[in-house]
C-alpha cells in the first residue's frame, strides 16, 4: 500500500518557512551550476557560429591564431592559385587576404582600456561571411582611411560611434557604418580596408587567408597539398574548428571553475536538505507511527519521506533554473585570453542544461534524505507510538 | 561564564543537526576563503607593482613593438636612472596547456630592474657568459622538473621555429607576492636568429621598463618619453606598473565579477541552512521561551539565547573553516598552478571570513527571535512539541 503523493506536499507545505529557505539554498546552487553551463555554452555557441563549415582559413604554422599569425605575399599567392578555391559567376576567386592587428579603446563608463580586433577586409569578405550584414551607414570606401565597428564594439567602447574617428597608424580612421553580425564574434570587431590598414601598421604580410572550399568533401586534399608544399609554412583548418580552438582554453576554464564550486556549493545544500528532512522526521515520529500501525509497509515510509525530499529539490532546481534563465538576457564581454582581445557571448540555455541542472537538483534532495528517509522507516511501531 | 555553559548545552541538544550545520558553514567559509583567494591572487601583480617602475609599450596596442633604437633616447630623459625591455616571447612548451610567461630580456638590466628576482651571484654570471642560457622562477622550474644545466626546447608561435635554450639559473623571489613563475633570456639571441630567419623583424622589442630616480617623478617622466616620440611611426603610451598590471585586469574584470558575486552567493546558501536551523530550534522551544518570560526573563534574554546560540554555531563552522583553508589553498595552488602564479590566503581574507560569519550568525537569528518574543505568553504554553 503506497502513501498518497498529497501526504508529502502538504508536509512541506505545513512547514513553509523552513521548506521554502531550504529550497532558497538549493535553488541558489542550481541557479550557479545552471548559469556556468550556459556561459560556457554560450561561448562555444558564438565562436562556433562565427565559423562557417566550406570555408577554410590558412595561417602560418604552428602560430595558433590570426594576430600571432602572418602569411606574406608569395605565399599568400600561391594559395590562392590552388584549384579548390571556389569561383564565382563572374570568374573571381571567393578567397580573401585580411589582416587582423589589436588596437586599444577606451571602454564606456571609464571602466579602463582593453584590446579590440581589427580586421583589414576586401569587399570579398562579406560574401564569404553571410551573417555580417550593415545596419546603418555604408561600407568602407577600397583605399580609403574608412571603418565599420561591429555592433558590440560600438555597444561598449568610446569614440566609435557613427562620424567619429580613430587615430592609430599615424593617420585619423573615419567610422562610417555599423555592421551586425548575428551571434558570432564578428560583432566584437572593427573592419577596414586591408591595404590601407597594412600600410598604415607597416605590415608587409597578411594575417590570414580565407576561402571558400569548391567541395565541401576536398577538405583533406587540400590540407596535405598546401601543408606538403615546400614554398609554404602553413596550417589549414575548417574555420569553424579554428574558431572552437579559439574558445578551448577559456571554456575549460569556466568549466573547472564552475564544477568546483558547484560541487562545494551543493555540499552545503545537502546538508541543508538533510536537516530539514532530520527534523521533519523526528518531529513526526508519532505519525510515523501511526502510519506503520495503519498497516503502511516500512518501504512506503521510506518511499513518502524520500519523496519529498525529491520534492524539496525539484523545487529548488526549478526555481534556480527559472532564475537562470533570465540570465538570457544579459550579454557578457571579456577578453578571450588565447586571442587577447575582447569578445561578447550571452548566457546559451539548451535543452542539455535543463536536464542535468533538475538532475542535479533532484540528486541533491535524495542525498539530503535518504538517510533521513531510512532512519524513518527503521522505526520501531510501539516505540513510535510511545514518543509522541 | 554561565550563560556560555546554557548556550553550549542548548547548541548541543539536538547534536545531529548541529554536528551538520557545522560542517556546512564550514565548507562555506572554505569555498568563500578560496574564491576571495582568486580575487586578490588576480590583483596581487597591482599590490607588487614598484612604484618607480613604468612600463613604455606602442600606443597602439601590445601586439605593436617599438624599436631598439629607442633605449638610448628614453636613457637620455631627464629622471631616468635606468632603462630595460622585455619581448613577450608567447612559445610552446611541448603543448599548448602548459602556459607560462616568457621574455626576450637584456638579462643584466632586466635583473637590475626587478630587484625582487633573487638570482645567485654565480648562476647571474653563467647567465651573462651564455647567449642561450635562460632562468626560469623556482615555482616553474619546480612544476616542470628543470634543473640548471637542462636544455629547455620552446615552439614559437611568434616567432616561428623551435628555440633551444639552456638553463642557467633559477630565480627566487625575495618577497611573498612576487610571480616566481617567469621565464626569460637574452633577447639578443632571440636577435640574431631573426636576422637570419626573418629579415624585417629585428631590432625590435615589447615594451621598455624604465626605472625613475625616485618615485614622485614618475607622471612626469611618462610625459617626457611620451612626448618625444609624439608623431612618430611608433608612438608610445607610458604607464606606471601598477596602472599597466590594471590594464590587464581590467580586460577580465567581468569574470572577477562574477567570481566575486559567487562568493557571496555562497555566503546566501549558508544563510539559508543556519537560518532554517535556528528557525526550527526556537520553533521547538516555544514552549521554554514561554516559561523563561513567565519567570521574568526580558525579551532581551531570550533574543540574546538565541543569538548567542547562532553565534556559537556559526563561530565554531568559522573556526573549522579557516583553519582548513590553508592547506586546501596550497593544494589548489598547487593544481591551478597553471593560471596562478602564486596563491596565497591574505589576513584579509581572513576577516573577511569572520565578518562573513558573524554576519550570518546575526541574520540567521533575526527572525526566530521576533517569533520567540512576539509569540504571547498563553499562545507559547498551549504548544506542544
Amino acid at each position: 500500500m503506497k502513501i498518497p503523493l498529497s501526504y508529502s506536499i502538504r508536509n512541506l507545505w505545513t512547514r513553509r518557512l523552513t521548506t521554502v529557505i531550504t529550497a532558497t539554498g538549493m535553488a541558489l546552487v542550481v541557479f550557479v551550476f545552471a548559469a556556468i553551463l550556459m556561459l560556457v555554452q554560450g561561448l562555444q555557441q558564438t565562436l562556433v557560429q562565427t565559423g562557417s563549415e566550406d570555408n577554410l582559413i590558412v595561417i602560418r604554422r604552428a602560430s595558433g591564431s590570426e594576430v600571432q599569425s602572418s602569411v606574406d605575399r608569395y605565399q599568400a599567392s600561391i594559395v590562392e592559385a590552388d584549384p579548390a578555391v571556389s569561383i564565382g559567376t563572374d570568374g573571381e576567386r571567393f578567397l580573401v587576404k585580411e589582416i587582423v592587428v589589436l588596437i586599444t579603446l577606451q571602454k564606456k563608463g571609464g571602466s579602463g582600456p582593453s584590446s579590440v580586433t581589427i580586421r583589414g577586409v576586401t569587399e570579398k569578405s562579406l560574401k564569404l561571411r553571410p551573417q555580417v550584414k550593415l545596419i546603418r551607414g555604408r561600407l568602407p570606401n577600397a583605399g580609403s582611411t574608412e571603418i565599420m565597428v561591429g555592433q558590440s564594439v560600438l555597444r561598449r567602447f568610446d569614440g566609435v560611434a557613427m562620424g567619429e574617428s580613430l587615430r592609430f597608424g599615424t593617420r585619423d580612421w573615419t567610422v562610417v557604418g555599423v555592421f551586425d553580425a548575428g551571434n558570432s564574434g564578428f560583432n566584437s570587431e572593427i573592419w577596414g580596408d586591408s591595404d590601407q590598414l597594412m600600410q598604415a601598421f607597416r605590415r608587409p604580410a597578411y594575417s590570414s587567408i580565407l576561402f571558400r572550399l569548391r567541395d565541401h568533401n576536398e577538405f583533406d586534399d587540400v590540407k596535405a597539398r598546401l601543408q606538403s608544399d615546400p614554398r609554404l609554412t602553413v596550417d589549414i583548418k575548417r574555420e569553424v574548428r579554428y574558431y572552437e580552438e579559439q574558445s578551448e582554453m577559456m571554456a575549460k576554464f569556466l568549466r573547472i571553475l564552475g564544477i568546483s564550486i558547484t560541487v562545494i556549493f551543493s555540499l552545503g545544500a545537502i546538508i541543508g536538505a538533510m536537516i530539514t528532512m532530520y527534523t521533519s522526521v523526528a518531529n513526526r515520529v508519532g505519525e510515523i507511527g501511526t502510519l506503520r500501525a495503519l498497516g503502511f509497509q516500512r518501504a512506503s515510509i521510506l518511499g513518502a519521506f524520500l519523496v519529498e525530499a525529491l520534492l524539496l529539490g525539484l523545487a529548488g532546481g526549478l526555481a534556480g533554473l527559472i532564475s537562470a534563465s533570465l540570465m538570457r538576457f544579459i550579454s557578457i564581454s571579456t577578453v578571450n585570453f588565447q586571442t587577447f582581445s575582447e569578445l561578447e557571448f550571452s548566457f546559451a540555455l539548451n535543452l542539455e542544461i535543463v536536464s542535468l541542472a533538475l538532475a542535479f537538483s533532484l540528486i541533491m534532495g535524495f542525498i539530503g534524505g535518504v538517510l533521513p528517509a531510512i532512519r524513518a522507516s527503521r522505526m520501531n511501531i510501539v516505540d513510535a507510538l510511545r514518543e509522541s | 561564564m554561565y550563560v556560555l555553559k546554557i548556550l553550549f548545552k542548548n547548541a548541543l541538544r539536538h547534536k545531529l543537526r548541529t554536528t551538520l550545520t557545522v560542517v556546512g558553514i564550514t565548507i562555506a567559509i572554505l569555498a568563500f576563503g578560496l574564491l576571495r583567494t582568486v580575487i586578490t591572487t588576480w590583483y596581487m601583480g597591482v599590490e607588487a607593482s614598484a612604484a618607480n617602475r613604468l612600463w613604455t609599450r606602442n600606443s597602439v596596442s601590445l601586439i605593436f613593438p617599438l624599436p631598439i633604437a629607442y633605449k638610448d633616447k628614453i636613457r637620455q630623459v631627464e629622471g631616468v636612472k635606468s632603462v630595460s625591455h622585455a619581448t613577450w616571447f608567447g612559445g610552446i612548451y611541448i603543448d599548448e596547456k602548459n602556459f607560462f610567461a616568457q621574455f626576450a630580456v637584456e638579462p643584466k638590466t632586466y635583473m637590475e630592474a626587478f630587484s625582487e628576482y633573487y638570482t645567485p651571484p654565480e648562476q647571474k654570471a653563467a647567465l651573462l657568459r651564455d647567449r642561450k642560457g635562460a632562468v626560469a622562477g623556482r615555482k616553474l622550474a619546480q612544476r616542470y622538473g628543470w634543473k640548471i644545466g637542462d636544455t629547455i626546447i620552446l615552439k614559437g608561435t611568434i616567432y616561428p621555429g623551435n628555440w633551444e635554450f639552456v638553463l642557467r639559473g633559477i630565480y627566487e623571489g625575495t618577497r611573498k607576492d612576487a610571480d616566481e613563475t617567469v621565464f626569460f633570456f637574452h633577447w639578443d639571441y632571440l636577435n640574431e636568429t631573426l636576422k637570419k630567419t626573418s629579415p624585417g623583424r629585428e631590432d625590435l622589442v615589447g615594451s621598455f621598463i624604465v626605472i625613475t630616480k625616485s618615485p614622485d617623478i614618475v607622471a612626469d617622466v611618462a610625459q617626457r618619453i611620451d612626448s618625444l616620440f609624439k608623431n612618430s611611426l611608433a608612438e608610445t603610451l607610458t604607464e606606471t606598473e601598477k596602472a599597466f598590471v590594471l590594464g590587464f585586469i581590467s580586460m577580465s574584470d567581468t569574470i572577477i565579477t562574477a567570481i566575486e558575486l559567487v562568493s557571496f552567493v555562497v555566503i546566501a546558501i549558508i544563510l539559508a541552512v543556519v537560518a532554517n536551523t535556528m528557525a526550527m530550534t526556537a520553533r521547538e522551544r516555544i514552549g521554554e521561551y514561554a516559561i523563561l518570560k513567565t519567570l521574568g526573563f526580558g525579551w532581551f534574554k531570550i533574543g540574546g539565547l538565541i543569538f548567542g546560540e547562532s553565534m556559537i554555531i556559526t563561530m565554531m563552522g568559522c573556526a573549522f573553516g579557516i583553519g582548513l583553508t590553508f592547506p586546501i589553498a596550497d593544494a589548489f595552488g598547487e593544481a591551478m598552478g597553471q593560471y596562478f602564479p602564486a596563491f596565497n590566503v591574505t589576513l584579509e581574507t581572513i576577516y573577511m571570513d569572520i565578518a562573513a560569519s558573524i554576519l550570518v550568525g546575526l541574520l540567521a537569528a533575526i527572525i526566530p527571535s521576533w517569533h520567540a518574543i512576539t509569540t504571547p505568553v498563553a499562545d507559547g504554553l498551549r504548544r506542544i512539541g
